[in-house]
Formats: C-alpha cells, structure tokens, sequence
C-alpha cells in the first residue's frame, strides 16, 4: 500500500463541513464524501492517484443511543449516496464525521466499523467550534490507519460553483 | 445457477479489480463463498475472524436485504445479483463489536 494518500477538496467544502460539525454539537454530524478517484500512470511506469471531492452529501446521524460519540448510517443511506453520485456521475469515495469534544483521530470504533479504499475524514469540534480536520485511510490489513493529506482545492472549487453544479440539496 | 457478485468500489482492489464476479451458486453463502476463495484477501473485510459477516457489512439479493430473507441461506436463482453494502459507523467512542 502506498504510504502517502491525498484527498483534493475545496476550501468552501471544508467550511460546510466545520458548520455541519458545529450544528450537530454535542452530537457527531456525518455525510458522504462524492468526488473522484483516478489512479494516473507515470513516466516511470508508477502509479499516481488523484482523489477529489467535488460534492458533499450531508446526512442524519441514526445513532440514537449515543451520538455524541458515535454516528452511525445504514446500508440504505449508504444505497442513497451511491445513487446520488451516480446522478451526478460521481462516486462516494468516503465519509466525514465529527468527534465533539474529541481530537480529529480515529478511534478503535471507528477502525472496527472502517473499509480500506475509502477516505474518512475527520473534524474535532471542541466546546462547540470545530477545529482540526484530517483524513485517514485504512490499512489493507485492517489493522492500522494512514494519514491522508488534506489539500485545499481552491481553483476547482470555484469551477465547480460556476458552472452551477451546486444544487438538490448538495454541498459544493 | 449463475449469480452475479457486485463488488464495492473499496473492495475492487482485493478482488483483481473487478467490479463484479459470476458463480454457480444456490444460496448467497455459497456465492459469497466462492467469491472469497477466489479472491482470498476479501475475506477479513466481509468476514470476522469467527467467520461471521460483520455486522456492517450487508447483502442484497436484488433489493431483499438478506437480513430478513433467510440470511447467508437464502436462495439464490439464475440471474439473481448480490450485492455487498457497507452501513456506515464510528465515532470518539472506543468500544464496540465490527
């Protein structure tokens, strides 16, 4: 597995994501993360892959029991995303969630519950305002997480507001 | 009977990079069966180390959720497509069964 993962997303996206944080306080928010994944060949016969989020697709926590430390969606929002980014011929390429009152890292729960491949991002929303934000994906193994580096998007952002992709519900 | 496997985008890569996989199968336990010995490495994101299906992990025969059919006994039929959806979970808590 490649030791490095980035995870493209606009600023504007990061701020609904920070917001979305802060509404749910105490609880933990969560929501789909719909963009693209490619992996790009290079000269050297080496991969690149280039992940990008393009919309958010905000969800309702169902964790009724405790969702100030847990969130939880079932097989049928995760069915609904699918759909969502297919309309707009994306796909989920991961999910995002808060931790109130809890650092941005993942924690065993989140491990036990996680797939590789996917991005699960993470914002620590402390006494009400979020703060931190990381990314993380799981090891092939299930055993570990590997950071991803988040990289603000800015140029793409505005491209996508623009040519009016924002609509139905979605963030972007 | 052939039953086509849908397999997950983040599972594509355990599974040579296929998007879906066919089998000669009479129930979706056989059919998962067969998709895990085929592509081995699925197997601990599907399966705990008991052998059960994780608790996140969900499968449709067309759109039954198999949970109220028979389970991983339920029949499969010529035709049929299996699909594998995960439910989402996590949070700052620590504990919890996958």
């Amino acid at each position: 597995m490649s030791a490095r993962f980035q995870l493209w997303l606009g600023h504007p996206l990061t701020e609904k994501i920070r917001e979305h944080g802060e509404a749910t306080y105490p609880h933990e928010c969560c929501g789909a993360l719909l963009g693209h994944d490619a992996e790009l060949a290079k000269a050297d016969g080496a991969s690149e892959e280039t992940r990008r989020v393009v919309s958010l697709l905000p969800l309702s926590n169902r964790n009724g029991d405790s969702p100030r430390n847990r969130f939880s969606l079932t097989a049928e929002d995760v069915r609904a995303a699918e759909a969502a980014a297919r309309e707009q011929n994306l796909e989920v390429i991961g999910w995002y969630h808060s931790h109130p009152d809890h650092p941005a890292k993942p924690s065993e729960f989140d491990r036990l519950h996680a797939w590789p491949w996917y991005s699960y991002l993470i914002v620590s929303v402390q006494r009400g305002f979020a703060c931190e934000m990381t990314s993380w994906r799981l090891n092939d193994d299930r055993e570990g997480y590997t950071p991803e580096q988040i990289e603000l998007d800015e140029l793409h952002a505005k491209n996508v507001r623009e040519a009016g992709a924002v609509s139905n519900g979605f963030l972007g | 009977m052939a039953v086509k496997v849908i397999i997950p985008a983040p599972l594509r890569t355990f599974a040579g990079k296929n998007d879906s996989a066919e089998f000669q199968a009479s129930t979706v336990g056989e059919a998962l069966g067969h998709l895990t010995s085929k592509f081995g490495d699925l197997r601990k994101h599907l399966y705990t180390e008991e052998g059960k299906l994780r608790s996140f992990v969900n499968v449709y025969v067309n759109d039954e959720d198999i949970r109220y059919l028979a389970k991983e006994n339920t029949p499969t039929k010529d035709g049929d497509t299996i699909s594998i959806v995960p439910s989402i979970a996590g949070g700052a808590g620590e504990t919890g069964e996958a």
